[in-house]
């Protein structure tokens, strides 16, 4: 009899202590990668990295084009995105209650939220730049929009269901028709999520690189011409990594710095804004 | 007479508005669909060159050779397969224990931090985690993991073959580590969402019975949440074979077929990022994007197996209540 209760307090112990061991093993590579990006990025990180263009190998230079290019195709992408996803959220929270579409989008797009982002890439290449033959920024952006939807329209999905329906039936009793019901009464109500949402979708396509690879490449020179290859941060990371050159590899790690905090203040900003419209509702 | 003129004009206008916002909705939930019938739509056609020439022989092929158009996928799916299996081996009892630490053990206050923490890991971008790998973590690796995978495990009969090699680095196992690192970090987030969901009653009778936390969560917790685990490990899985950054970085792309998880090899997501811009001639290019169709197809069989598991344990948990 006790030899079964010691049994069990032993196995409970030794689980128990490996499962925190996990925990600990999960926060030593996060503290390992920060630690690692802060060591070589920070020294790297100059003021000429916001002045100055990409350089040749062994000269000085900056990454100036790099972030203006990853600036506008994210606006742009984040642009184009947004409405879809936020109209076709609706339809599925507000309208798609009976019939075959509602259902069917939910899954296909639960699966585009998790699907590769370098076949989106592929994709993109085949529909645009062979048509226009040549890489450019429009082509960027677009990849960069295809993957902002799907998490737009599953966070405005969610948060339109977390409105009272009770809202919704006082603005029908008042004799409101249904657009405005859904545009001024539920949306509204469900504005801080719906941001929270697109805030999580730029910072997940801030760090995108794959879907770039074939759509907007890269240049080496100052372009604001979206119809041109434009430079952006994720591309001009990877090829200054892989290269031999000493100063290109110091370059990226400023890049990878500067990608990885603009993406963690975005997703602690979502949460906080977040928790402040739950907190006060 | 004309006040309700006036009016039912009004109405009208308002049936016509409802209307239309209805239909843009409705459009918008269409294009989703579209996009995905468009995607492999396009990526079909784009592959019927490559189709056309080596049809069934591309998936068993081991031959890569732009110099004489010969295509075949073996190299870059085997690696694919197995850098996510790799991945998973590591990731499920790590991911498993984070998130039983997270739901049962935590002390309150830690819970919310850490819960927070492991989701900033899961946010940061693919690209970071390739390059840590290939600049700090391979030449670790290499230095003193490597050699001494060589020493002891590589003599032994059986799996010694697949742990013995030069010690590069960089190479299949590394690419799988990295991996595993990456969606550590998703599966458990995944899997302390589904934790979550067990009625809070179930346990307290167990715990009421004398049980001790870690039978609550093998024979409490874990069967309630048994399809909702594995399809979090499905998401996991259709995050790990799509990934390109965080493995280019570190298989060292090499078109050979090996059986030591040392060597370099491929995975399809490496070959495209590698090889699509500089790919020259039809057929290379068909070739690549035929690739890009077949981790399609094997991600969407996968992320349709893990949201259907997902879907019934939603079910389940609204019968229960």
């Amino acid at each position: 009899m006790m030899n079964l209760y010691t049994r069990r307090r032993i196995i409970n112990v030794i689980g128990l202590v490996v499962s925190m061991l996990a925990m600990l093993f999960g926060l030593f590579w996060l503290c390992w990668i920060l630690f690692t990006l802060l060591d070589h990025g920070l020294p790297a990180l100059t003021m000429s990295v916001f002045s100055e263009m990409t350089p040749p190998p062994g000269s000085n230079g900056g990454l100036l084009n790099a972030i203006a290019g990853s600036l506008m195709m994210s606006l742009i992408g984040t642009l184009i995105g947004t409405p879809i996803g936020i109209l076709a959220g609706t339809y599925l929270a507000e309208f798609g209650q009976r019939g075959w579409l509602a259902p069917i989008t939910r899954f296909i797009n639960d699966i585009l939220l998790s699907a590769p982002s370098i076949v989106i890439g592929l994709f993109v290449y085949e529909v645009y730049v062979v048509h226009v033959k040549h890489f450019s920024g429009w082509a960027g952006a677009l990849a960069l929009a295809i993957i902002v939807i799907p998490i737009v329209i599953r966070t405005t999905e969610n948060m339109l269901r977390l409105v009272p329906n009770t809202l919704r039936e006082a603005a029908a009793a008042l004799g409101a028709p249904q657009w405005k019901i859904v545009n001024f009464v539920t949306l509204r109500a469900a504005r801080a999520g719906i941001i929270t949402g697109v805030m999580l979708a730029i910072a997940r396509i801030s760090g995108e690189t794959a879907p770039l690879l074939f759509t907007s490449l890269n240049n080496q020179f100052w372009s604001s011409d979206m119809d041109q290859p434009l430079a952006n941060l994720p591309v001009v990371i990877f090829q200054f990594a892989m290269s031999p050159y000493e100063d290109w590899q110091n370059l990226a790690w400023a890049g990878a710095l500067l990608i990885t905090l603009s993406v963690l203040t975005l997703n602690i900003l979502a949460r906080v804004l977040f928790r402040q419209s739950a907190t006060t509702h | 007479m004309n006040t309700s003129f006036l009016q039912e004009a009004r109405l009208k206008r308002q049936i016509w508005l409802d209307m239309l916002f209805r239909g843009m909705t409705r459009l918008s939930a269409f294009g989703v669909l579209a996009l995905l019938v468009a995607i492999l739509g396009s990526l079909i056609i784009g592959s019927m060159p490559a189709i056309n020439a080596f049809g069934f022989n591309f998936l068993t092929s081991a031959q890569w050779d732009p110099v004489t158009d010969e295509y075949g996928a073996l190299v870059p799916i085997i690696g694919t397969l197995v850098t996510s299996a790799i991945a998973l081996v590591i990731a499920i009892p790590v991911s498993f224990g984070i998130a039983i630490f997270l739901t049962e053990l935590s002390p309150r206050v830690l819970r919310r931090p850490l819960g927070i923490a492991v989701e900033l890991l899961a946010g940061i971008p693919s690209i970071i985690y390739g390059m840590w790998g290939l600049f700090v973590f391979a030449p670790l690796f290499a230095d003193h993991v490597e050699p001494w995978l060589n020493d002891h495990i590589g003599v032994l009969p059986y799996i010694g073959p697949f742990f013995s090699g030069p010690p590069m680095g960089i190479g299949i196992l590394t690419a799988g580590i990295i991996l595993a690192i990456m969606v550590i970090p998703f599966i458990a987030s995944v899997m302390r969402d589904v934790f979550e969901v067990v009625p809070a009653l179930l346990k307290e009778s167990a715990y009421g019975l004398g049980a001790t936390t870690w039978e609550v969560v093998w024979k409490v917790v874990l069967p309630y949440t048994r399809i909702g685990v594995v399809g979090g490990i499905m998401l996991g899985l259709g995050r790990a074979l799509g990934e390109t950054m965080a493995v280019t970085f570190v298989i060292g792309n090499a078109h050979e077929l090996s059986e030591s998880l040392l060597m370099p090899g491929n995975s399809i997501s490496s070959a495209l990022a590698n090889e699509f811009t500089e790919a020259v001639g039809e057929l290379y290019t068909s070739a690549l994007i035929e690739l890009g169709l077949i981790l399609f197809f094997i991600t969407f069989v996968v992320l349709s197996l893990a949201r259907f598991m997902l879907y019934k344990l939603g079910q389940r948990e609204g019968q229960s209540t």
